[in-house]
């Protein structure tokens, strides 16, 4: 029996902007619903009023805590708090790799792991148990690629968007479903209130090819320019040390204008 | 004596087979309650076999020549028997009479042995109903024999008299131990269908014609929604289902059996039937199954669940069914199909989120975004900036109220939706739009049977419109026509209702719009099923195409008993495959009219139809073929 725990948030709908499961986090439950059994500890933290809540409940879900506290606030605290004192300990912590709202960055899995002394591993498509306390993990890389890992327990895994679809919600079982609800004390998210915040908006990537230098500016360039893969950009270091690697990542920031140089 | 023996031996079969049917009726009442008139129904009885079924069963005047005699003679020859119990009765007369009402019941009998034995419609399932032909005519040649004798003054010696009443009673025995459970089940269990039916409004003492599906009552909590086991069936749709005489006539009407896809209507019916008897299986069905799905594969049980893949009715058989209500159209045991196909998947949906998977996706954009391609309303209008469609806001009046549907999404129907526009305008209609207002009508999402998705776009929809004034709502979608006028009013809205195909007539005949250019061509006309079987407007297109000009075909399968496009209830969605596509079938229809034209008045059915490959009939809407036809000459 393992015992795994799950974070759910509330996503938005691209569209219409109405509130949904998150796409990521659906799959999360979706993951482990399809483990063999064992205890499943769902929490979301925010606003226990949310409809999409019970979208959750709809995916078979028996009972889901929310943390209630007000929006803007911090939930990595009072997460962690309630995650030390689940008894017995959940072996694995699951959630998508990324949420739609707050401050969107997909930092809160890891700032859990590093409290809670675990491994994370992110990206994750699949996850299947074996019977001496590790998983077997198969993780999304860039381009379609895909790598096999074994984990000791407990981890932290956080759901990549290819990851099987999650079931659809029901409406009877999310009527039946529980939440539960506790008022818990969180500091305002000062990050996030320093930010101003509005809709992403999908735009058109500008393609530069038929720009001077570039090719002819066909189509078939256009084409390739959208879909291929540049060889040969980065560097591989094998056995760096520490150092050596800190220097190539400072670098490499630096090269994509997030860090002044 | 030889009248006390037949009497005896009537009376003695019939006492038993009543024991049988109440028997057989406690089956039924395992059901949920439901709200039925008994003595309205009752005295409706007579009349509703009368009319409406004979109606449904003179389409094939054969069987309605044999029904009449057999039943009649039959009905009347066992009074007449009963009758022979009272000493006082028995006089030559009588015989005379019993012998004339025998010879007609065995006239019937025999073009019932020569249907089956000499015409066998592939349709008709065989099993026990091989031996009603030989009980049918043994049990009134026999008697016939008896009365004969009797009539003349008893010529015959009684020992032989004796045998042929006991032939006669095996005869008799075999045809009402079958009301229990062979073939003239139907003849008590569907009079009590006709008299406790759950769409009474459908007979002609009602509206004549019922097809909105019911309200599910989404706030009772403690049952679960829509039928996941047998017992989820109200007693009177179960009674229904037992009414099933297996004459396949649903089966040849419906489509999706026609395309090999594996759903034939006969035999959900008999899968439902046979899940009430407990730890028995399909083997003894002895008629077409679903095509491409093995028999005997599975345990029946009232409480076992209906519908998986390792139950009775697999769910590619439930998802396969476009609701295009030619089963019901042709039954002539009044079974609903559709309700009981929707009432399955209700369960699907609602309980265990076992849409399939393209259609569970759809329903989480319509519950999202309020369309079921997920855009965004307010883009529903994109189409149509340089027609500077009037938009009524809340508290504004007009004469028609334009309901553009879901085709105002896509770029095919868009151009029959702009040529709608163009004829209103042209003829001076005061209308207007809802534009974002404007949320899908749920037929989708009711269809696929998610209930709370439907009764939530449907309440906002009835608040938006109770906000406007207006006359009537025109709309070119059969399907948003068929909720807003059959199905919204259980949920409160009420308002005149109709589909484009009728305005374009009314137009057509004031004068309003003028022909110019008069089609002068062939043209075939496909009927939508929800305008046609659901709503019974037939009449209203062909007389649009016959004003324009047009030389008007009719195609195989038409009218009333029009076969669907493969289009309706979100089978499009559900997608599941058979031998052939139903649109290519329907489109071998068209061709076979020759007519380089096919007229449509659905979004889709254009859709569905203009899928076909080439070559084929050009696919246009009615409101294209009037825009060219009425085009005002320099
Ligand atoms: S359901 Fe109706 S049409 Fe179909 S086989 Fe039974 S009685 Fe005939
Ligand atoms: S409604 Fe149409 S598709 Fe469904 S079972 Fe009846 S005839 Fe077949």
């Amino acid at each position: 029996m393992v015992d795994v725990a799950v974070l759910l948030s509330v996503g938005r709908h691209p569209v219409s902007g109405r509130a949904r499961r998150a796409p990521t986090d659906a799959r999360a439950l979706e993951l482990a619903l399809s483990l063999p059994p064992g205890r499943r500890t769902a929490l979301h933290a925010g606003s226990p009023d949310s409809p999409a809540l019970r979208d959750y409940l709809g995916m078979g879900l028996a009972e889901l805590t929310v943390l209630a506290m007000a929006e803007g606030r911090d939930p990595t605290d009072a997460l962690l708090a309630r995650l030390r004192a689940l008894s017995p300990a959940p072996s694995i912590l699951l959630t998508g790799n990324r949420a739609e709202g707050g401050e969107d960055s997909g930092m809160l899995p890891y700032s859990l792991a590093h409290a809670l002394g675990w491994a994370i591993v992110p990206d994750v498509v699949a996850l299947t148990l074996n019977d001496d306390g590790s998983a077997e993990l198969v993780q999304a890389l860039a381009r379609g690629q895909r790598r096999a890992l074994r984990v000791a327990m407990p981890f932290v895994v956080t759901i990549h968007p290819a990851a099987p679809a999650p079931r659809p919600s029901a409406f009877g079982p999310a009527r039946r479903g529980r939440i539960t609800v506790e008022a818990v004390d969180a500091p305002e998210d000062t990050a996030l209130a320093a930010c101003a915040v509005r809709p992403w908006r999908d735009r058109p990537k500008r393609l530069t090819v038929g720009a001077p230098g570039g090719g002819s500016g066909g189509a078939l360039d256009r084409l390739r320019a959208a879909t291929e893969a540049k060889a040969g950009q980065g560097r591989l270091l094998v056995g760096p040390t520490p150092d050596e690697a800190a220097r190539a990542i400072y670098d490499c920031l630096q090269e994509q204008g997030m860090l002044p140089r | 004596m030889i009248a006390a023996a037949l009497s005896t031996v009537t009376l003695t079969v019939l006492l038993v087979g009543l024991g049988l049917a109440l028997v057989q009726a406690r089956r039924w009442r395992a059901g949920r309650s439901a709200k039925v008139g008994v003595w309205a129904g009752l005295a409706a009885l007579p009349a509703r076999y009368l009319v409406d079924v004979h109606e449904v069963v003179g389409r094939t005047p054969f069987n309605a020549r044999f029904h009449a005699l057999t039943a009649g003679g039959f009905l009347a020859s066992l009074a007449l028997s009963v009758a022979l119990a009272l000493p006082p009765l028995r006089h030559p007369l009588l015989w005379g009479l019993l012998a004339l009402t025998l010879a007609v019941m065995l006239a019937g009998g025999m073009m019932v042995g020569y249907r089956r034995r000499v015409l066998r419609p592939a349709e008709l399932s065989g099993g026990r109903f091989s031996r009603l032909p030989l009980a049918l005519t043994g049990f009134s040649a026999a008697f016939l024999l008896v009365a004969l004798d009797q009539s003349a003054g008893g010529i015959l010696p009684v020992w032989l008299v004796l045998t042929l009443v006991a032939v006669g009673g095996w005869g008799l025995a075999e045809l009402v131990f079958g009301v229990w459970n062979g073939p003239l089940k139907h003849a008590v269990h569907g009079a009590l269908h006709l008299a406790f039916h759950p769409r009474p409004a459908r007979f002609h003492d009602g509206a004549g014609r019922d097809t909105g599906l019911r309200p599910l009552d989404l706030a009772q909590a403690d049952a679960p929604l829509g039928a996941g086991q047998a017992v989820d069936f109200a007693w009177n749709r179960l009674l229904g289902f037992d009414a099933c005489v297996q004459c396949g006539r649903c089966e040849s009407a419906c489509p999706a059996y026609a395309a090999g896809l594996p759903l034939n209507p006969k035999k959900l019916v008999q899968d439902l039937v046979l899940s009430l008897d407990d730890g028995s299986d399909d083997r003894a069905y002895a008629g077409h199954g679903h095509p491409g799905r093995p028999v005997g594969a599975a345990v029946t049980g009232p409480t076992r669940p209906l519908v998986g893949a390792d139950a009775l009715i697999h769910p590619d058989t439930l998802w396969a069914c476009t609701t295009c209500r030619a089963c019901v159209q042709e039954c002539p045991m009044m079974i609903e199909h559709v309700d009981a196909v929707v009432d399955l998947r209700r369960f699907q949906t609602l309980e265990r989120g076992a849409t399939p998977v393209k259609a569970a996706g759809v329903l989480e954009e319509l519950r999202a975004t309020d369309t079921p391609s997920g855009r965004a309303l307010d883009r529903r209008l994109d189409w149509a900036v340089d027609l500077r469609l009037p938009v009524l806001a809340a508290g504004e009046t007009c004469d028609t109220l334009l309901w553009l549907g879901d085709g105002a999404f896509d770029l095919r129907n868009q151009r029959s939706l702009r040529a709608l526009v163009l004829l209103l305008r042209r003829a001076g209609v005061e209308f207007a739009v809802l534009g974002a207002a404007e949320l899908d009508c749920g037929d989708v999402a009711r269809r696929l049977g998610d209930e709370a998705t439907f009764q939530d776009l449907a309440r906002r929809n009835i608040q938006t419109l109770e906000a406007r004034r207006f006359r009537r709502i025109v709309t070119a979608d059969p399907h948003a026509f068929h909720c807003l006028r059959n199905e919204y009013p259980a949920l409160g809205g009420r308002w005149t209702v109709q589909h484009h195909s009728a305005v374009l007539l009314e137009l057509l005949t004031s004068g309003a719009l003028t022909v110019t250019r008069p089609l002068d061509g062939p043209v075939a006309y496909h009927d939508p099923c929800y305008l046609g079987r659901y709503n019974g407007e037939i009449d209203a297109p062909r007389a649009v195409l016959d004003a324009i000009g047009a030389q008007r075909r009719e195609m195989e399968r038409s009218g009333l008993r029009s076969r669907c496009c493969g289009g309706g209830g979100g089978a499009p969605l559900t997608d599941v495959v058979g031998e052939r596509r139903i649109p290519d079938m329907r489109m071998d229809d068209a061709r076979a009219t020759g007519a380089p034209t096919l007229a449509v008045g659905c979004p889709t059915c254009t859709l569905m139809l203009e899928g076909v490959v080439e070559p084929r009939p050009q696919v246009a809407e009615l409101a294209e073929l009037v825009l060219t036809a009425t085009e005002p000459t320099p």
